[in-house]
């Protein structure tokens, strides 16, 4: 074994960056998110202003969208297919659920309207639970 | 697939963790890998066997 490594290894050091990288990215998508969703209500009555805004956030979206994938590119093949694995559950659960869902409202079985926040919140939620899981499993 | 990872490891006094190192994978990785809990792609198979100066197949073993 050679001792000229550094103390962290290249693998690790490239996640850290990629992680930071994908952090700073989401970051900034929030932050022109919230800008976008409540300048028009707090800060500007102008629509050209509020394209503007939504543009600038769809902009950071694609810069989050490509660190995502440099991080997932990045890691090792066992937190890659553990990655895929909650990827791919959170996926299907919010096609199946959020049909459903859809379904419920378009029906008026349920009295509320269906909101994509809601969708979104879903999502989350499976793909933090099946990503804990998956790295448990692993341990 | 089973394998002699943690043997080779334990015959040259390494942790999981300078392991991980050597193969560039996380040290969680090594853990599954030697649990067997994980099978490695050919590329990790590959550098396994030239770290230690062996074949895949003397390292791992897929029962057939």
């Amino acid at each position: 074994m050679s001792n000229g490594k550094p103390e962290i290894s290249e693998w690790e050091a490239a996640t850290v960056k990629n992680t930071v990288r994908l952090g700073i990215w989401t970051g900034a998508w929030l932050l022109t998110l919230a800008i976008a969703t409540f300048g028009p209500l707090l800060l500007w009555e102008s629509r050209p202003l509020s394209i503007v805004a939504i543009a600038i956030n769809l902009g950071f979206g694609v810069g989050m969208i490509v660190a995502n994938k440099h991080h997932l590119q990045g890691l090792d093949e066992l937190h890659r297919k553990v990655q895929l694995e909650a990827m791919a559950l959170a996926l299907g659960v919010a096609l199946i659920v959020g049909l459903s869902y859809s379904t419920l409202d378009v029906t008026n079985v349920i009295a509320f309207d269906a909101e994509i926040s809601h969708l979104v919140f879903l999502i989350g939620i499976t793909y933090t639970v099946a990503l804990a899981l998956g790295l448990r499993k692993y341990r | 697939m089973k394998n002699c990872l943690k043997v080779l490891r334990a015959q040259r006094d390494w942790t999981q963790a300078q392991l991980a190192k050597e193969l560039d994978v996380s040290r969680q990785t090594v853990n599954a890998l030697e649990k067997g809990k994980f099978d490695p792609s050919l590329p990790l198979a590959f550098k396994a066997a030239r770290l230690f100066g062996m074949s895949i197949e003397e390292i791992f073993d897929d029962g057939e």
